[in-house]
């Protein structure tokens, strides 16, 4: 191996221990500091620090607690420095306090509230004083391990604007003090909702992106994924945890089929069922059952996972449980009530008992605010009403369909339809 | 990108009835419970040793079927895990950190597993023909 060579290998060395330690050691810094900006920096500091020096010496034995060693002996300098230099300053003065406090706590042994500092890392990150944006780049960041540069590449954002965003973050939570735990009773349930929708909102983002884009954005589908698991193990007690994990589980094994080679998108129904992928149908249905066994099917993740799940065990898509999927639908409109989820009821509906019971109930979606630049409510409509004989209504509602939709491929298809029907 | 880690065979778990034990099956089971925590796992299982499978030899046509146990114990597989990462880098720095599965001398072996876009060439075209006619349904653009 030449020099060059072993160089490459150790810097792939590092990355990758930094890829498993970096979220367990800022969380841990962030117990001991009480910041979690001080904490990325610390840990920063100590990535730094190894890149200089396992180059020569080689990786330690053990990785992380090098790192840790080193991060605990960088915040002993820090707060030693910051209280020399201004003793009176408030602020620093109560770093000592802190200091004061936790250096006992360096020497505890770290196995044992791993856990809970990585879920107390969750909260903070999700916290509601952040805005969605900051708390997305902020997950992904401290918990993904992600760089400021691939969240940018993946949300398709200046970087500048990533990083911005993510030092507000960092100082936001720090002015307002919010302390680094473990959320009780009905703060609990509130501020778990913030985490689950940060997760699933990454999964979405990369499982929007179609193919030619950047790599790294369907790649959040297999970070969101992560994150979900690592919650499901956290707390696995909260049924929603489970039922968001086997819906991305459901949603990701399909990720194969749902386009074609140039990229064009296939519809669930059209779908080669051969391409999905079974080990992640069998998680989620096995995730499914934790939520049955805990008694949460009626949330709402639970149940867009159990229609999922209903796709997920039709061998074809002429075996679908539609009556199952129509009741599934009807339970979630109640539980969590919006326009989208009626028109997926009203597909269901008409797939279970026949366009004409779909479409009454898209018709009384037609007034809708929320739905009226949605180009899918005409196009659903436009479907039904070809079934039902109604050609010059269907023409018109797809051509309606075509100017509202932005992407110029569905645009052509839908013309393309109108043009078809006889 | 996703590996299998395969922990081979000794002459100790190859021993009919064999099982671990109990120190190394609570080692194991810390870090299994690490690799869950970080999310790394997407299946696991441990192997019956070798008496109780059974092969089938193909010769052209011909088919045999061999019971175990079988020799050449160093080949055989105790078990494996399928593990979702981002480098082989981070497949070995976990192995790195496994507890020796068999006490004395063991090893473990790394494989990565053939995704989708590896078979991208042999599939285009066929994959091409099949979704050019499909049907655009609209129905179901609604779900995802």
């Amino acid at each position: 191996m030449s020099a060059t060579d072993q160089h490459q290998a150790i810097h792939q060395a590092i990355d990758a221990v930094w890829r498993i330690e970096s979220p367990r050691l800022i969380a841990a810094l962030t117990r001991i500091t009480r910041d979690v900006g001080l904490a990325e920096d610390l840990a920063q500091e100590a990535l730094v620090a190894a890149l200089e020096q396992w180059p020569q010496s080689g990786v330690p034995d053990k990785p992380g607690a090098w790192l840790m060693a080193t991060a605990k002996h960088r915040a002993l300098d820090h707060f030693r420095r910051n209280t020399l230099l201004d003793r009176k300053h408030a602020e620093l003065g109560r770093h000592y306090e802190a200091l004061e406090q936790t250096v006992p706590d360096f020497d505890t042994p770290l196995d044992d509230t791993i856990g809970d500092d990585l879920l107390r890392l969750v909260f903070i990150s999700c916290h509601p004083i952040l805005s969605p944006e900051a708390r997305v780049a902020l997950t992904l960041r401290l918990l993904g391990g992600l760089s400021t540069d691939e969240i940018a590449r993946a949300f398709l954002a200046p970087e500048s604007t990533v990083a911005q965003r993510i030092v507000r973050a960092k100082r936001t939570l720090s002015d307002a003090h919010v302390p680094f735990e473990i959320p009780r009773g009905a703060e609990f349930t509130a501020r778990l909702a913030s985490v689950l929708q940060v997760i699933y909102l990454v999964f979405n983002e990369g499982y929007t992106a179609t193919q030619g884009d950047d790599w790294l954005r369907p790649a959040l589908c297999d970070d969101a994924l992560r994150l979900g698991r690592i919650l499901a193990e956290l707390v696995p007690d909260e049924p929603e945890v489970h039922a968001l994990a086997a819906l991305m589980e459901i949603q990701a094994s399909r990720a194969h089929a749902r386009t074609d080679s140039a990229g064009n998108a296939i519809l669930l129904l059209d779908q080669d069922r051969a391409l999905w992928d079974q080990l992640l149908i069998r998680r989620g249905l096995a995730a499914l059952e934790r939520v049955e066994s805990l008694h949460g099917s009626n949330g709402p993740y639970a149940l867009q996972a159990a229609i999922a799940s209903c796709h997920a065990r039709a061998r074809t898509a002429a075996e679908t449980n539609w009556l199952r999927i129509a009741s599934l639908y009807e339970t979630l409109a109640q539980v969590s009530p919006s326009p989208v989820v009626e028109l997926n009821r009203a597909v269901a509906v008409a797939m279970a008992f026949g366009p004409a019971a779909g479409l009454e109930r898209v018709d009384a979606l037609v007034a809708e605010p929320s739905l009226r630049n949605y180009h899918l409510l005409p196009a659903v409509r436009a479907d039904l009403l070809s079934k039902l004989g109604r050609i010059e209504e269907a023409r018109a509602e797809l051509s309606r369909a075509a100017s509202l939709t932005g992407n110029t491929r569905e645009r052509d298809l839908l013309l393309a339809r109108a043009a078809q029907l006889k | 990108m996703r590996f299998m880690v395969i922990v081979k065979a000794t002459k100790e778990s190859e021993k009919e009835g064999a099982l671990p034990d109990s120190q190394l099956l609570a080692e194991m089971g810390k870090f299994n419970e690490e690799l869950l925590k970080a999310g790394v796992v997407l299946a696991m299982d441990g192997l019956q040793p070798s008496v109780k499978g059974a092969r089938v030899k193909f010769s052209g046509k011909s088919r045999t079927v061999i019971d175990g146990p079988f020799a050449e114990t160093k080949e055989l597989i105790a078990g494996f895990w399928i593990w979702r990462l981002n480098s082989l880098d981070e497949a070995i720095e976990w192995v790195k950190r496994c507890p020796n599965p068999h006490g004395g001398e063991s090893e473990i072996e790394i494989r990565q597993v053939f995704e989708m876009e590896d078979f991208a060439p042999i599939l285009s075209q066929e994959e091409i023909q099949k979704k050019v006619n499909a049907r655009a349904d609209l129905i179901g653009q609604v779900e995802k």
